[in-house]
Parts: structure tokens; sequence; C-alpha cells
């Protein structure tokens, strides 16, 4: 499972406990600094410093094993951006966000609304559709590597496209990941199989906390079914799809693992992405500041994201 | 949360039927990855074909899970049980170690505020969204100049110190849940503030440590960025990477990468169908309004 697929509302801290400016501060107070003291500098330095390290050093002529801390200002971002590879990883993430978006968000409201109406076994499909979250990206690549390898004219078809055959579905037969015109969107078909069911969950506990009530003199009032969706249940459930969509889409702007136990770079870089370039050109290239680089626009990409929700989230919190 | 309410009221049969049929449809998507893993690692080697994945196996066979476990001196590849151990000595002391810190952590910040402590956490929490991508270059230096570079050492350390905002917010949110009345009680009997962690809401933390420590568990046995990147050595590596390289490799049977995959996947798919329930909480922990 993704490390990333972390909730993000913040419960808040009910009566806060401010504590007054007495000094000298007791023992206790003193005490509770110290206690979270080394975790705020590990944090300080392994994630700000290093941030700050990384920033610095993609402004440097260090693209060679050896550290040169020249500085050549926006250089190397100017290079990057020139880039074709990097020009088609960037086009491959905006891909790759949009059909991941689109299709866990609807997979995953369109299963927990089946299964919030009531159905025989319910936690059966429940533990189905949530269980390849337990999984490693690695695990899940290796396997759909081969559920999408196309085969070859000569030998027949292999995985998904042998199902399509069977199934008198051959008109379906795709080259999957071998394709240049599909590379990342296969991609998605794994990522959205990995994670829809972390949506289905979270779309379902948001309907199971609608009260009954609401539906119940909704309906009293002769709204349709289709009309209490709409207009009561979609518009109630509004925070959860952004929370889902900041997880979901910063998920993607990191994707990487699956990206290499799956399809690596594809034919023309088609499956390529920012975070599996940075990978190849800092560590086996020695082009470290160029990676910095990517690192850094990969780190502006996320902060947007996050931020603005981050901040939202602790606002209301200390608002409650 | 209430639980489910049939909503069938004037519904239509085959609607109801339809629904099943989509349910169904969706639960074989999410299967056929996991049928393939199985049938194909349970194959003998006589009966592996490519254009046959789909078939199940006439004769039920361990073959290639033994040669994904021990690897071939003939084809000259290794297996993963030693990379199996070196991610369970990885895995467990990271695990026991982030549950500790994010336990202290979120208790200090819930119930010892001080002036700066709420914008301490937001810089704390911004470190789990970040791309590791962005820190990984002074990483390599500065573990290698701390010598934990190319060590399990060094990354159960780099594992603790990444899992300090998730370990942090969870302990948060259920410590907040606590009674500010129960630590006046204890400060009026006097203990401090170690005296009042150990005896009261240590005793009480079971459940946010169950979801801590199966949420740290899998995410550092899935992990695959700090293993590739920190280990570099085949011996010390961790299941994820090795079986990345095992799978990459032209020489290894298809069969021995699914057997192998299924092997790496072993632990923590045991631990969603044993404490599923705890995994589902961490997931949700806050995602919606307790």
């Amino acid at each position: 499972m993704a490390r990333e697929t972390v909730p993000v509302q913040i419960q808040s801290v009910p009566a806060p406990r401010i504590a007054s400016r007495r000094w000298p501060p007791s023992a206790d107070r003193i005490a509770s600094v110290l206690l979270i003291a080394p975790s705020v500098l590990a944090i300080a330095v392994f994630v700000y410093g290093f941030i700050a390290f990384t920033g610095f050093a993609s402004l440097t002529k260090w693209n060679t094993l050896r550290p040169d801390f020249t500085f050549i200002g926006l250089a190397n971002y100017a290079r990057l951006f020139s880039t074709v590879r990097f020009q088609i990883d960037l086009h491959n993430t905006v891909t790759f966000t949009i059909l991941f978006l689109v299709l866990c968000l609807s997979l995953g409201f369109g299963l927990a609304v089946l299964l919030d109406r009531g159905v025989r076994g319910e936690g059966i499909f429940r533990s189905i559709f949530l269980f390849p979250l337990a999984l490693s990206f690695i695990v899940t690549g290796v396997v759909w590597r081969w559920l999408l390898n196309p085969g070859s004219v000569e030998l027949g078809s292999t995985g998904v496209n042998q199902l399509f055959d069977r199934a008198g579905l051959g008109f379906l037969k795709s080259g999957w990941y071998t394709d240049p015109g599909i590379g990342i969107k296969a991609v998605v078909v794994a990522a959205t199989w990995q994670l829809s069911g972390y949506v289905m969950a979270m779309y379902l506990a948001g309907l199971r906390g609608i009260p009954e009530e609401l539906r119940e003199a909704a309906l009293v009032d002769g709204a349709s079914e289709v009309q209490i969706y709409r207009h009561i249940i979609v518009p109630l459930l509004h925070p959860i799809t952004l929370g889902a969509i900041i997880i979901l889409g910063h998920i993607s702007l990191k994707i990487f693992d699956l990206v290499v136990a799956m399809t690596g770079p594809g034919p023309g870089f088609s499956s390529d992405v920012p975070a599996f370039f940075m990978f190849d050109t800092t560590f086996r290239g020695n082009y470290f500041a160029q990676g910095a680089g990517i690192a850094v626009i990969l780190l502006i990409m996320v902060a947007v994201l996050i931020i603005p929700y981050l901040v939202f989230n602790l606002r209301t919190e200390t608002q409650r | 949360m209430r639980a489910a309410v049939p909503r069938t009221r004037g519904e239509v049969p085959w609607l109801r039927l339809a629904s099943y049929a989509v349910l169904v449809a969706a639960a074989l998507f999410y299967l056929l990855p996991i049928y393939v893993l199985v049938i194909t690692g349970m194959k003998s080697f006589a009966e592996v074909n490519l254009y046959r994945m789909w078939d199940l196996p006439s004769r039920f066979s361990l073959d290639s899970f033994v040669k994904a476990w021990l690897g071939s001196a003939t084809q000259g590849f290794r297996g993963l049980s030693n990379n199996f151990w070196n991610s369970v000595r990885l895995a467990v002391p990271a695990t026991l170690l982030s549950a500790a810190l994010g336990s202290m952590n979120g208790y200090v910040l819930s119930k010892w505020r001080f002036r700066g402590s709420d914008s301490l956490f937001a810089l704390l929490l911004f470190g789990m969204f970040i791309p590791y991508q962005s820190i990984l270059i002074p990483l390599v230096q500065v573990l290698s100049r701390i010598g934990l570079y190319g060590s399990i050492p060094g990354l159960i350390f780099v594992h603790v110190v990444y899992g300090i905002p998730i370990t942090t917010l969870i302990f948060r949110n259920y410590y907040a849940t606590v009674p500010g009345e129960l630590v006046e009680a204890g400060k009026i009997d006097g203990a401090g503030i170690l005296g009042i962690y150990r005896s009261i809401m240590f005793p009480i933390s079971m459940p946010a440590f169950a979801v801590v420590m199966i949420w740290q568990f899998t995410s550092i046995w899935n992990d695959f960025l700090f293993g590739v990147i920190v280990t570099p050595r085949p011996a010390v590596q961790p299941i994820t990477v090795a079986l990345n390289n095992l799978a990459g490799s032209y020489i290894v049977e298809w069969n021995v990468q699914m057997a192998g995959a299924l092997l790496a996947a072993l632990p923590t798919m045991l631990l969603y169908i044993v404490l599923g329930r705890y995994f589902m909480r961490g997931l949700l922990a806050g995602s919606l309004k307790a």
C-alpha cells in the first residue's frame, strides 16, 4: 500500500489548554517540550533542511558524481523544461491524474452507493474491494504487467486480451503499455484497481454518516431517489470528494513504484513520470542538480495541492 | 455511524438484480489478479504456459514457491528468503519505534499544548505529503556520513523519521477524544507528565497502537523507494526491491515471479485478513469526523 493513502482530517482538540506564560516554567512544561524535541528536530532537519538543500542543489552545476556547487541560477530548470523527456513526463502526469481521479471517484462512489443500499454479503464485497490496498505497488505492478501483456500475433494473445478473445470480445484487445499511444493509461488501470476501494470506503463511511431522517423527509416531500442523491446526498459528500481528490491527486503526482514494476519508461517514454525521471537521472546518471530540479518541481506541485487543504483543515479545527 | 438500512421500498426487482450483477462484476475485477497470482504460483513447471494462464492447474505443485524462495544456482538468481527476513528485521523494529514516538508526540500535542504547538503540528504534518524525491539526495549524503547508508538500521532510521507525521496525527486524533478531566485528575493526584502517560494514557491507547502499528507495518513492508535508494546491496535489500529485481530479470520464469509476488504480499495480506477492522479504521481515522 502506498504510505500516502492517509487521512488528513484533523480531530479537534477540545478545551485548548494553552499554557500561561508562567516563569520559570514548571518541570512538566519543560518535560513536554523535551519529549517532542527529538521528533521536531528530526523533521526540521530531514524534511525542511533537506528540502532546502535540494532546492540549493538544483541551482548549482552538480551534474557529475563529484559535487560541484557552482551557482548557475535557474539554468537546470530552463534545460529541464526544454527536455523532451520531461515535457512528455508532465503530459503523462496530467493524463494519469485526470483519468485516475475520474475512474477512482466514479467507481468508488458507485460501489459505495450500491453497498449502502443494503445488500446481502456487504462485508464480503467491502473486503474484496478494499483488499488490493494491502499490497505493495511492486506486487501490483508485477501482476498487472503480465495481465496487460498483449501477447503476440503469431503465438496468440495473453493476459486480459486472451480473456477478451475467449469471451468473444476480441475487439476490446489492445497493445496496452506496449502501445505508445496508451502507455501511462495502462498504468492507470492498475492504480485504479489498487486504490478505488479506498475511495469506496471513504464514501461508504460518508453515506453512513448521513442521517436517515434527511432522506425520509425528502421522500415525504415527494423527491425521487435520483433527486435525493443529486440535491442532498452528493452535496453532503463534498468534503469527502475533496479529501479523496487531494489524497489521490498527490499520489498520482508522486507515482513511482508502480511504473517501475509495471512498465518502466515504456516506448518513447510513453509511461514515464517525473518521479521516475528523477530517480533515473540522479541515481543512475549522476545528474544530481537536474534530479534536484525535478524533485523541487514535484514538491511545488504537491504543495499547491496540499497546503491550502491543510491550512483549511487546521483553521476549521481551531474555530470549532 | 448508522448501520446499513435497506432501502428497498417500492424498488423494482430487476433494479435489485442489476445492482448485484454490478457488485459481482466489480468483485471479479478486484479478484482477477489475485486469481492469476495464486493459480500460477501453484502450477508445476511442466504446466506453466503464458497462453494458458487462466486455466486451473491440473496438479497442485509448490515448485514455483520453492524456487522463488530459494533461488536457483544453475540459472544464477537469488531467492527471496533472505530478503523476506530482511523485511521482517526492518519492519518490526521500525514499526515499534515509530508507534512509541507517535504516541509520545500525540500525547504532548493534544494534552500538553503550548504556545505555537498547533503550528508545530501543522509543520510536522506537511512532512507526510512531500514527495520523497525532494529529500533523497541529501538523505544519501547524510546517511553515508553517519555510517548508516546501505544497512538495515539505516532503513529503520529513515522509516521512523518519515513515519513521525502520520503516527503523530493518528495518536493526536485518538487522544483528542480522551476527556481532559482524566489528565487533570492525574495532576491532582500529584502525577507528572510521564506518570500520567504511564498510568492513564498508555493503558487506554491500545486501539490507537493497533491502528498505527498495522499502518506502519504495511507501509514499511510495502515501501520500495527508500529500500532501493538506501540499500544498493542485494544481500540487505527488503523484499519489495528484491522482487522488483526478480521480476525484471529475463532468466526468471513467469510463474516464479508470480510466486515471488505472492510471497512478498503474504504478510500484509494476512494482516489485512486477520485485522481488517483496524485496517479500515486506520484508513478512515479522521477522514470522517468521529
